[in-house]
């Protein structure tokens, strides 16, 4: 069981109406959402793939259920898009990876929604969704290294300019994540 | 509710063999548009998914023509119809594939190959949407069905309208781009279910082993059907010879190209048999002979009444795969840059083995998309 922002029942729909119902909800939801479509119509995975790779949203994964199938489609916020970061401390995928071969000691939070890290994460990382951030703190610890990652470094930009608000010291965010991570990873499907 | 003409499967066979001119809009996803569409000479194509119309068909508007028919079509039916009524309520006049791909992917043309020798018929199911060829041959009212398609009805019912029994069913290999229809015709009727045993060697039911030589007769006059061993596409496969007139193929020789030798993964191994088949075993036949493959690649190889069939010799003059006299070349051909495979192409394997049984839905979308059969 994933968490998830919202629930679309689809299942039973046949071809449009899968599609034309989570058009309707992902315009209900905030930048950064994430939706969980129920479906039973097999196409529905081709068609929610490309649609949303059209319209921007993110497409996270599917789960085969067998008789159902459960798909992870994220709404898509413009100040993602853009590719500056504002949190000077920065380090590369290839430095993260180097720091996690050399078994130094540090603590990689992956700021992205449940749904995103249940698809995939580099093992050993703790899962902080970055609206669940202040709220969590007290599970990190101000003297560790701290390695901020998501999927393309905007919302660890974010985490890390909110950490070092609350004292942080030693922060940095790994850009650009997961969108082009190369290193080991697991999934929880 | 604005109105919308539906149409057929049927009604597009029509007017793919009779080349009448048609604009197909398919709403299907890029990708499964790029896999396979439906073909035809006087056909032209739009692809614009269905999702990218939700907010309405205004951006299209000025790419769908005046002066043609024009024909919505999605994968099941309900996208097109959504689509080709938002057309009609811009005043174009639409229609929309009844049943959609899935149903196209089903529809059987029979046409009437020729008479027989004792007063029969022999007929050719096209299978237009994936280009497959299946095979009825009547005598003195009994029948046989050969690489048949799962849709079985369609058989069973063109028996009963000709008045005839099918006692006799056969498939010349065991298919791997569609799941055979033949047992569950042979249990339906009671016939006989005839296999090329060296295909059939894992199958989880009882069947008569095909052998070089067998003889199959239909009728009381023994109109014959003679069996030839011909391995290359798979091992076992078996080419018939029809009233010693006609030459039935199987996967091994089609009209415009030759059978691929790597579906069951043994490209290496059965290449050399592919070779001695077609260069050896058909040299030695009469070029007379009308042959009839069990697919077509492009419509193209469609004659104009929609059948698809070519001599022997003429063959032996013009198809590039009997015309490469080094083995190394023929090799090379049938082995290397080979199309991809037909989809799920194992999974039909195991179907048709017995060893797994789909449900009606799961082996409809097993079998969507090309054959892809031949190497060219």
């Amino acid at each position: 069981m994933i968490n998830t922002d919202k629930i679309l029942d689809a299942k039973g729909l046949a071809c449009p109406m899968p599609i034309v119902k989570t058009k309707q909800i992902m315009n209900e939801l905030l930048p950064g959402e994430v939706l969980e479509v129920q479906a039973t119509d097999k196409g529905s995975t081709a068609d929610l793939k490309a649609w949303t790779e059209r319209v921007g949203h993110q497409y996270i994964g599917t789960i085969d259920e067998g008789n159902s199938l459960k798909h992870y489609v994220r709404k898509a916020s413009k100040s993602e898009e853009k590719k500056e970061t504002t949190y000077k401390d920065i380090v590369s995928n290839d430095e993260l990876l180097e720091q996690i071969q050399l078994n130094n000691k540090l603590v990689i939070v992956d700021v992205r929604e449940e749904a995103e890290y249940t698809f995939n994460h580099i093992p050993g990382t703790l899962s902080i969704p970055i609206g669940e951030l202040t709220n969590r703190l007290h599970e990190l610890n101000g003297e560790d290294n701290i390695f901020l990652v998501c999927r393309t470094g905007n919302r660890s930009d974010l985490a890390a300019q909110l950490l070092v608000e609350n004292g942080f010291k030693k922060v940095k965010n790994v850009v650009p994540g997961m969108s082009a991570w190369n290193g080991p990873m697991e999934s929880g499907v | 509710m604005v109105s919308v003409k539906e149409i057929s499967a049927k009604d597009i066979a029509k007017k793919v063999i009779e080349k009448d001119p048609l604009f197909i809009l398919d709403v299907r996803n890029e990708s499964d548009f790029q896999d396979w569409k439906i073909e035809g000479e006087s056909i032209t194509h739009l692809n614009v998914p269905y999702f990218d119309l939700l907010d309405g068909v205004d951006g299209i508007l000025d790419k769908i023509p005046i002066d043609k028919e024009v024909l919505v079509v999605c994968a099941k039916e309900g996208s097109s119809l959504m689509v080709a009524e938002m057309l009609s309520s811009e005043g174009i006049d639409t229609a929309y594939l009844k049943g959609g791909m899935k149903t196209w992917s089903e529809h059987l043309e029979p046409v009437k190959i020729g008479d027989l020798s004792d007063g029969g018929e022999l007929y050719q199911f096209v299978r237009l949407g994936k280009g497959c060829l299946s095979y009825m041959a009547v005598s003195n009212r009994e029948a046989a069905v050969i690489d048949s398609i799962r849709t079985v009805e369609v058989y069973l019912d063109f028996a009963e309208k000709k008045g005839v029994k099918i006692t006799q069913v056969m498939d010349t290999h065991l298919h791997a781009d569609h799941i055979s229809g033949g047992r569950r015709i042979a249990e339906k009727t009671g016939a006989t279910y005839w296999l090329p045993p060296k295909d059939a060697e894992e199958v989880q039911f009882s069947y008569e082993p095909l052998k070089d030589g067998t003889s199959i007769n239909i009728g009381n006059t023994t109109l014959a059907i003679q069996s030839l061993y011909t391995p290359g596409h798979t091992i076992g496969s078996t080419s018939f010879v029809v009233d010693d007139r006609f030459l039935l193929t199987g996967d091994i020789l089609f009209v415009d190209s030759i059978g691929r030798p790597d579906l069951a993964g043994l490209a290496q191994d059965w290449v050399g048999d592919l070779r001695e088949t077609l260069y050896r075993r058909y040299k030695e036949l009469s070029g007379e002979l009308l042959v009839l493959p069990a697919h077509f690649m492009i419509m193209e190889e469609l004659n104009g009444d929609g059948s698809v069939s070519a001599k022997l010799e003429e063959l032996f003059a013009t198809n590039h795969g009997l015309n490469m006299e080094k083995e190394e070349e023929f090799r090379n051909l049938v082995t290397e840059n080979l199309p991809p495979q037909p989809n799920s192409y194992q999974e039909i394997r195991k179907t048709n083995m017995g060893k797994v049984s789909p449900d009606e839905e799961e082996q409809r979308e097993m079998e969507i998309g090309p054959n892809r059969c031949a190497v060219r």
